[in-house]
């Protein structure tokens, strides 16, 4: 019906309004209150996690449950070196932290497919928690650090230049022909292969890509938690979670995987404060069913509303 | 004294592999053949172990006994999950491997459901009893009753196991399904039912396996993850689909696990991890596999 001769090119309307949410963003925390801040930091962090895990996991359908070691490497690198270094350097070396042993992982995984890899990477996350506890329980005889603390305010201008970084680095990888070889891998590896793709170099770097932020995230986040020790630092379900966050908005849409991780994390905010008994039961009832009736994500059942109601429309 | 050392460590390495055994077997069906990473298989020893732990606290039924009983519940129970769960995650999924990943995730979720049920129904205190405490002078080694029998049981239901595979008529679709579904579907294996029931089957040794374990070991409802790991690595260790390979790969890990407590009581777990992920590395397809 409003078929204007000259439309708005496409990427007007997302420019526009990613544009007023970094103001807003920018400017809201003198106006709200400690809790919402530190909500806000939450969701951050789910973001943060959830696109980068995307970013290799989405188009190449490797499945990692890594995300917990290289989110603890962050952690622990700014526990072990937070009071010798300023704030800014232990967050940029706990993203190249994460960024080397994802290369590592990567370099050792390289020949492993469907689920040998997603449990190798579980693996080698559950590996890393337990050797860092028995040295913990065994060399240094203490289990768990304090953290130097730093202000929420801080913590939320850290939290969003990095959601940012990683927001950027998400759309260009998606946009480029990187990400396309990506996709390619992710429909068959041998194809994309004899097409002349470096697949190797190409897996390896992704996946160390997406490590970055995840790393830098954990050297922010671990200021607020003040203590930290291997069980809150390597946490399978940082591992879990932004695999279900991926699914529950969406994995093949970056809009999907930011609703995704707002969503959850705001339930389980709220879950938290109304029923903290059932929390974990709720939480855990509220996975299965994302995965049964939402395989594709709400990207994915938005889809689906306008191919049906295009085929109400038609008939 | 070397001599009685070496044989005090190995019988204790095969008690521990003859419960790894029987755990690897029960998640080498669900994997192996129904295709689910089963996480929350440990929760299902967890479920075992509490129900026996129960029976025999409240109402003093044997723990013996008590196999009888949670067996068939925790069998029914898993057949459920998956006629409702994963039979519908299966036919929903648009391949294979992305059947594999999400079926790791719900399980994921049933990890949490069954976990926080435990806790919220026991609490999250540390429980025991003791059953046949008494020990048995064994050539100079001295074990415990229920560690003897626990080995027994164990032995006795993989056996009673093993035969049903080999001569069964159900037991021959199952190693069917384990090499190749469509095919074994083709021959007129109903598949659906088959892959319920080795989903159950799978719970049920579980749930044995819990029973056993706690004769011997302190439980909590936390308890299972460390299983469900210890069971995925038994399995890949054998050979995935290789249901005679994750009994071997139970036993040895048992084995290795006693020879490394030896060493040092806490670095176990991060041995199965390094053989584990070693193993991955050099040989995924397991040391029976082809």
């Amino acid at each position: 019906m409003s078929s204007t001769n000259n439309p708005a090119p496409k990427w007007l309307f997302p420019l526009v309004l990613s544009f007023i949410i970094i103001i807003l963003a920018a400017v809201i925390p003198r106006f709200l209150p400690p809790y919402t801040i530190i909500s806000l930091n939450d969701i951050f962090m789910y973001i943060v996690l959830t696109v980068s895990w995307a970013v290799f996991s989405g188009p190449t359908r490797y499945i990692s449950l890594a995300s917990a070691a290289f989110f603890g490497i962050g952690i622990y690198v700014s526990a072990v070196l937070g009071n010798v270094l300023p704030f800014l350097a232990a967050i940029a070396l706990g993203g190249l932290a994460s960024f080397l042993l994802a290369l590592l992982v990567g370099l050792s995984s390289l020949r492993l497919r469907g689920m040998y890899f997603t449990i190798f990477t579980f693996g080698l996350s559950e590996l890393i928690r337990h050797s860092v506890l028995w040295w913990e329980v065994n060399i240094t005889r203490t289990v768990g650090r304090l953290v130097v603390s730093v202000d929420n305010i801080t913590v939320y201008y850290a939290m969003l230049t990095i959601v940012l970084l990683t927001l950027a680095m998400a759309y260009f990888i998606k946009n480029s022909k990187y990400g396309l070889a990506l996709l390619a891998i992710g429909e068959s590896e041998e194809a994309t292969d004899h097409i002349g793709v470096n697949v190797n170099a190409l897996k390896i770097l992704a996946f160390a890509m997406s490590a970055v932020f995840m790393g830098a995230a954990g050297a922010t986040m671990a200021t607020r938690w003040t203590y930290i020790d291997p069980s809150i630092a390597f946490n399978p379900l940082f591992s879990f979670m932004p695999v279900l966050m991926a699914i529950f908005g969406g994995v093949h849409r970056i809009y999907g995987q930011i609703i995704g991780a707002t969503a959850l994390t705001l339930l389980a905010d709220m879950l938290l404060t109304k029923f903290p008994y059932y929390y974990n039961l709720l939480y855990g009832i509220i996975l299965v069913a994302v995965i049964l009736f939402l395989p594709q994500g709400l990207a994915g059942l938005r889809e689906r509303m306008s191919k049906w109601r295009k085929h109400v429309l038609v008939k | 004294m070397g001599g009685t050392l070496l044989l005090d460590i190995i019988i204790g390495g095969l008690i521990l592999g003859g419960l790894y055994a029987l755990i690897a077997v029960g998640l080498g069906l669900q994997y192996g053949v129904a295709r689910v990473l089963n996480v929350s298989h440990g929760e299902f020893i967890m479920l075992g172990a509490f129900a026996t732990y129960s029976l025999y606290t409240s109402f003093g039924i044997n723990p013996l006994v008590s196999l009888v009983i949670s067996g068939p519940i925790v069998f029914g129970l898993g057949f459920l999950i998956h006629r409702t769960l994963f039979q519908h995650l299966r036919k929903s999924s648009e391949s294979m491997a992305a059947f594999e990943g999400t079926s790791i995730l719900a399980s994921f979720g049933l990890l949490f459901i069954i976990q926080n049920i435990a806790l919220l129904s026991w609490g999250s205190d540390i429980k025991g009893y003791t059953y046949l405490a008494g020990t048995v002078d064994f050539g100079g080694a001295i074990y415990a009753q229920n560690r003897l029998l626990a080995f027994l049981f164990a032995i006795i239901i993989g056996l009673a196991f093993y035969f049903f595979l080999a001569r069964t008529r159900f037991g021959k679709a199952i190693r069917a399904a384990a090499q190749d579904v469509d095919t074994a579907q083709l021959m007129g294996v109903n598949i659906h039912r088959m892959l319920g029931l080795c989903f159950g089957l799978g719970a049920l040794m579980a749930a044995l396996a819990g029973c056993l374990i706690s004769m011997m070991f302190e439980i909590t409802p936390l308890m299972g993850l460390p299983y469900s790991i210890i069971a995925i690595i038994a399995v890949v260790l054998g050979g995935l689909g290789n249901i005679l390979g994750s009994l071997l790969g139970g036993l040895i890990l048992g084995l290795v696990g006693n020879i490394v407590m030896y060493i040092h009581p806490g670095l176990s777990l991060i041995a199965y991890y390094m053989i584990f992920l070693l193993l991955i590395l050099v040989r995924p397809t397991g040391i029976l596999g082809k």
